[in-house]
């Protein structure tokens, strides 16, 4: 897939609340050279005196076409996600440039199974990759555990459920607030979780681990000492704690 | 040109004439990498260098230790964006370790425990420009950000720093390492942007 050098111009065609703290954007980028699931780009936005700011989001949309949907996650006290979450518009424009990154991808010619881990809005490539699997109508086993803080923070829950089969299996940790009769107690992910709601190393998966840097650093330790290769799990860092 | 993103630029972050093009100061010191972090002993480390004839010379942490130890201040740049002045590290001159190595090939890939690589022509590894670093801010380097020991090379792009460093092998081409296969830029000059192909 070609990677493109230089800045290209993105319209704000969509903004949807879909947490308390976030929103899907959708954006019209008519030189967008198409992406494989799982990769990111980067964004930049620029002030009328020419001041710049530039930030990476992970890409939910995977494919040929020109619309890159986006989901971002605001950290109150950041300089570039308010903006996205609480300010820009529909018609608003901003720059994109990508598509980054040839590692943290799938392509719909694997076929082994995939363990996939999120945290928070880390969910983002690894929705896009759930996509790819579901539009290839691939038959490799596929499993999510998406840990977030309470319900109404998930991003893509219904289309999550949706995706749910022969072929995919969706498991969730709640670490505030669990919804009402469900029988995990809330708290942080645990060996334990890990343990009972991942594919077990006997299936040789391929895992996914995408959030905020602590959780990537928890999940990705819990997975090693469990047994998976090092070298069979990939991940993406968004940053933080 | 740029096209403007309206109202943007209310929260800004306070710019710096020290940064290079579309970086920001961070405090946090965040982590890029593309697996699980390695957890490596410093009674099992050891660091080597593989020249083309194949004589390998290999330092064990004591011996690392043993060597001229350097205090460094410089800054520092990810490709991520983020950028921090004015860090504090110790570790041993490049120019230590290859004193008596005998190469007359121009580039290195280095290696890292995990099998990342990623390719550094030699000249950007000498006369003052690199150190194998072990200690970030007085304290021993966290395994996260590449202890027990990274490579420094503070003028390029902070990939080039090989976390979990474990040897370097001399290269008579400029071969692409892992990062730059996955789309990084071969050489990663913050000052002219050079992040990705
Ligand atoms: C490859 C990649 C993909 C990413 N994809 C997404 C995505 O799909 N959705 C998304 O919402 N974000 C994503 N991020 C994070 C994003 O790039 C920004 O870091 C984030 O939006 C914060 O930017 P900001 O300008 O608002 O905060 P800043 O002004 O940059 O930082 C504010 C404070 O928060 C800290 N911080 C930065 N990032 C995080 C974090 N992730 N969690 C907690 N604290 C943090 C900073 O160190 C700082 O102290 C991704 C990051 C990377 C590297």
């Amino acid at each position: 897939m070609a990677i493109v050098a230089g800045w290209l111009v993105g319209t704000v065609a969509r903004a949807m609340r879909v947490t308390p703290q976030g929103r899907i954007l959708v954006l019209d980028v008519p030189e967008w050279p198409g992406n494989l699931a799982g990769q990111h780009l980067d964004l930049r936005l620029t002030a009328e005196d020419g001041y710049q700011a530039v930030r990476s989001y992970s890409i939910a949309s995977f494919g040929d076409g020109t619309t890159v949907e986006l989901a971002v996650d605001m950290l109150p006290d950041g300089e570039v996600s308010p903006y996205l979450v609480e300010d820009v518009e529909p018609g608003d424009m901003l720059e994109v440039r990508g598509p980054l990154g040839n590692f943290f991808v799938w392509r719909d010619s694997q076929t082994e199974p995939v363990q996939l881990i999120a945290g928070g809005s880390g969910i983002v490539p690894l929705v896009s990759i759930a996509r790819a699997h579901r539009a290839a109508a691939s038959t490799a086993k596929f499993r999510m555990l998406y840990s977030v803080r309470a319900p109404e923070d998930a991003y893509y829950a219904p289309e999550l459920a949706e995706l749910v089969g022969d072929s995919f299996v969706l498991d969730w940790v709640y670490t505030r607030t669990a919804p009402v009769g469900f029988a995990r107690a809330a708290g942080r992910i645990t060996r334990a979780d890990i343990e009972a709601s991942t594919l077990p190393v006997a299936d040789n998966p391929l895992v996914y681990v995408c959030g905020p840097t602590g959780f990537v650093e928890t999940v990705a330790r819990i997975l090693v000492d469990l047994g998976h290769p090092a070298e069979r799990i990939k991940t993406e860092r968004f940053g933080g704690k | 040109m740029a096209v403007f993103s309206r109202g943007f630029g209310s929260r800004r972050r306070e710019s710096d004439p020290e940064l290079p093009p579309g970086q920001y100061l961070t405090e946090d010191f965040p982590v890029l990498s593309a697996g699980p972090t390695p957890r490596i002993d410093t009674a099992d480390w050891s660091f080597s260098i593989t020249t083309e004839s194949g004589q390998v010379t290999t330092w064990s942490w004591d011996q690392l230790m043993a060597l001229p130890i350097e205090d460094v201040h410089t800054d520092i740049h990810c490709v991520t964006r983020w950028s921090k002045l004015g860090t504090t590290w110790r570790g041993v001159s490049l120019d230590t370790l290859f004193a008596d190595i005998d190469t007359s090939d121009a580039y290195t890939m280095v290696e890292s425990y995990g099998g990342y690589t990623t390719n550094v022509p030699l000249e950007d590894l000498l006369d003052g420009k690199a150190w194998i670093a072990f200690e970030f801010e007085g304290e021993p380097l966290d395994p996260e950000h590449g202890g027990p020991a990274r490579l420094l090379v503070p003028h390029l792009y902070f990939w080039k720093s090989a976390k979990w460093v474990h040897g370097i092998r001399m290269h008579s081409d400029d071969d692409p390492g892992f990062w730059e296969q996955n789309g990084y830029n071969m050489y990663g000059d913050p000052w002219k942007e050079q992040r990705y192909w």
